[in-house]
């Protein structure tokens, strides 16, 4: 028998049902969350499944309702905050960086913040400056914090269920474009550990490391590498906080080589946490110089013209690991097949948004 | 509307609903080309608002909106081709490209920005006002607002400092009666008015017919005598309704989310229709004017698209251009 295939949407809504079928303290809010569109598919029917005081709609009113939702937390319930964008939770740094991150440890342990705070990284058609932001480097920073940013169906509804049942705060970060993306997805309850990477791809060569979407771009990559003979190694950097550092530098060990792929920035992000572990731990491994491959250090563009520009892609890692290897580029990495359009998730989307 | 000067202003705030109409009309018309490569938000059916807001202001007042503000930029005397070159992401666009039709922005005509995080150009626009304050002119400030950025806890922490100062600022607040999909029923209490938000703060607060251009241009000539004058900022909440989905060119009424008996009743009171019987019953209906108008408004809107769908996209390598100032 095949194993069962769904999309990545339906895999978080699947994790939804079976924690808020287990566990009745379990809750799901936010803007949208019961809406007919179901917050991209990833809550369709819950509401009519679990009822209205379960699954539920709210104000627009991001930072105070991350307070409420923490202060039912402390009080016995298990909720999940959803905003489509993390752009609009960018409203709660506060109560998620200051509050929620802290208190279990500020008040010596004696109190617990089991929350799950949901965020959708937009991109493509015009997301542009204000609702595309990266910003999952910002949540790995902070202690007290969990970070989860899973890149398959499999770990997008395992690592929910996680996240859902501990009892720290966790911000799961879902990027825009993988909620179609099907893959393998077991039926009833499991759980992905927080805190572990997954080996996407084994190989000797060279060291991939990739988070969240740009894993897709990676294992492109990895298997383009392969017809020239070079075995890529890709790690799916799914949890940035816990951060499982021997998975990386057990890798590096052993191919000496190094490029990270991130989908957000550069500067003082994930991409240089990676490259600062190996230069403390393994540093004797490197044959040479890491590379890094993430988004140009300026705010996401709008017109297609640009955004076409801006956004890494398979190429870009293979181009990346070549300068590794000292091999001669390859203008044709960055060739685009004809008919591609740049700036749409998969060929069926039309907008608007 | 006896006089010639009432008769203008009908037919100027007629005129300008329409010019509104008819550019939102076009891009849901041109939307599934492809070219408008970015969400739309269209004010179809909410046109009074920006209109009787629009020809109350003071050409050197400043206005600032949100996720969907056309309709304001355009009556605030925003240009037309900038904004549809905006829209298909080309250089000559409002933004050079780098942020569409969410984003838009007429330094010239005072129109200040427009950004689609809601609630966030509201504490931005009372600045305006407080710049004003500082350095003594007498421009006022307007703030346009859907009706759930009541709901942030910005637009409070706004309108308690813009009435501590009794800045020259006025939130004009479209109460469409949804925020995407959600009514207000599952966002603000039954019981509660949302002007009541801003009497809190002590703010000079209206209701409007939001359906109606007459009335809100009243009501805002007033809030803007008010305002400039010093005596506080004001808050007009006009009810109105959006006839097309919260996001995008088509109508949405099948979905689930509201009926089409609703959308039905309030299209019987669409403001243009609506008004152009108040104007013939009045007898200032003036047909070749009208007509005339029509004709014009339908040309610069198609050389609007033919020189946006013309018009250069930024160079590739201007990606990391306006970082820094
Ligand atoms: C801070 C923030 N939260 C959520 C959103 C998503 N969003 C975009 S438009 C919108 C509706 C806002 O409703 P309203 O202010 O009433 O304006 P309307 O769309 O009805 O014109 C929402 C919630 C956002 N853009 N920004
Ligand atoms: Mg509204």
């Amino acid at each position: 028998m095949t194993p069962r295939e769904i999309s990545y949407a339906e895999a978080i809504r699947e994790g939804f049902a079976t924690a808020l079928e287990r566990d009745p303290r379990v809750y799901l809010i936010g803007l949208g969350v019961p809406d007919p569109k179901g917050f991209f598919g990833t809550t369709t029917g819950l509401q009519q499944r679990f009822g209205a005081d379960r699954v539920m709609d709210m104000p627009c009113s991001e930072n105070g309702m991350t307070g409420i939702v923490l202060g039912s937390a402390l009080n016995g319930m298990r909720p999940v905050l959803n905003h489509q964008r993390l752009d609009f939770a960018l409203l709660s740094m506060d109560q998620v960086c200051t509050q929620a991150a802290k208190w279990h440890y500020m008040f010596g342990g004696r109190m617990k913040m089991p929350v799950v705070i949901r965020m959708i990284i937009g991109r493509g058609w015009g997301q542009g400056p204000q609702h595309s932001q990266s910003l999952h480097s910002w949540f790995a920073h902070i202690a007290g914090l969990k970070v989860a940013m899973p890149a398959t169906a499999h770990d997008a509804k395992g690592m929910l269920i996680a996240a859902i049942e501990d009892d720290n705060p966790v911000v799961f970060l879902e990027h825009r474009w993988l909620h179609h993306v099907t893959g393998h997805v077991p039926e009833g309850h499991y759980t992905v550990p927080l805190g572990s990477a997954r080996l996407a791809r084994p190989g000797k060569d060279v060291t991939i490391v990739a988070f969240s979407y740009m894993v897709l771009e990676a294992l492109d990559a990895a298997a383009r590498l392969a017809q020239a003979g070079i075995e890529a190694e890709v790690l799916d950097y799914r949890s940035l906080r816990p951060l499982d550092a021997g998975t990386l530098l057990a890798s590096v060990r052993k191919t000496g080589r190094l490029v990270v792929a991130d989908a957000g920035w550069a500067a003082a992000g994930m991409s240089a946490e990676m490259l600062a572990l190996v230069a403390e731990h393994a540093h004797g491994s490197l044959v040479a110089a890491p590379r890094r491959v993430c988004l140009p250090d300026c705010p996401t563009p709008t017109s297609p013209a640009l955004a076409d520009h801006y956004y890494p892609r398979a190429g870009h890692i293979v181009a990346a690991v070549r300068e590794t290897l000292g091999l001669r580029a390859d203008p044709s990495d960055l060739a685009v097949s004809a008919g591609v359009e740049l700036d749409k998730p998969n060929p069926a989307f039309t907008g608007p948004f | 509307m006896s006089s010639s000067v009432g008769a203008d202003l009908g037919l100027r705030l007629y005129e300008l609903m329409l010019r509104i109409r008819l550019v939102e009309e076009a891009i849901a018309d041109r939307y599934a080309e492809q070219r408008m490569r970015c969400p739309v938000h269209l004010s179809i059916g909410q046109e009074a608002v920006a209109a009787g807001v629009g020809l109350a202001l003071r050409a050197d007042d400043l206005a600032m909106g949100g996720h969907r503000s056309h309709a304001h930029y355009l009556a605030k005397g925003g240009d037309l081709r900038a904004m549809i070159a905006e829209m298909h992401g080309r250089e000559s666009g409002c933004c050079r490209g780098r942020g569409g039709s969410m984003h838009l922005v007429d330094l010239a005509a005072g129109f200040l920005g427009a950004v689609p995080i809601v609630g966030s150009t509201i504490p931005i626009a009372v600045g305006l006002a407080f710049g004003e304050h500082l350095q003594k002119r007498d421009r006022v400030a307007v703030a346009f607002m859907g009706e759930a950025a009541t709901e942030e806890g910005v637009f409070h922490e706004s309108a308690n400092f813009a009435s501590l100062h009794r800045l020259p600022v006025v939130f004009v607040c479209e109460n469409n009666l949804y925020s995407v999909y959600s009514p207000l029923s599952v966002r603000q209490p039954a019981h509660c008015e949302v002007l009541d938000q801003a009497r809190g703060h002590g703010l000079l607060a209206h209701p409007g017919d939001g359906n109606d251009p007459l009335a809100v241009h009243a009501l805002m000539t007033d809030a803007l005598a008010h305002a400039r004058a010093r005596r506080g900022p004001v808050f007009l909440e006009l009810k109105t309704y959006r006839w097309r989905e919260h996001c995008g060119p088509a109508f949405d009424n099948h979905i689930g989310y509201r009926t089409e008996a609703e959308f039905l009743a309030w299209k019987e009171r669409d403001p243009i229709a609506t008004f152009e019987k108040k104007l013939r019953a009045g007898g200032v209906f003036d047909e070749v004017r009208v007509a005339r108008f029509i004709e014009r408004q339908r040309a610069e809107i198609a050389a609007a698209f033919a020189a946006a769908q013309a018009a250069p996209f930024p160079a590739a390598a201007t990606l990391m251009d306006h970082v820094y100032a």
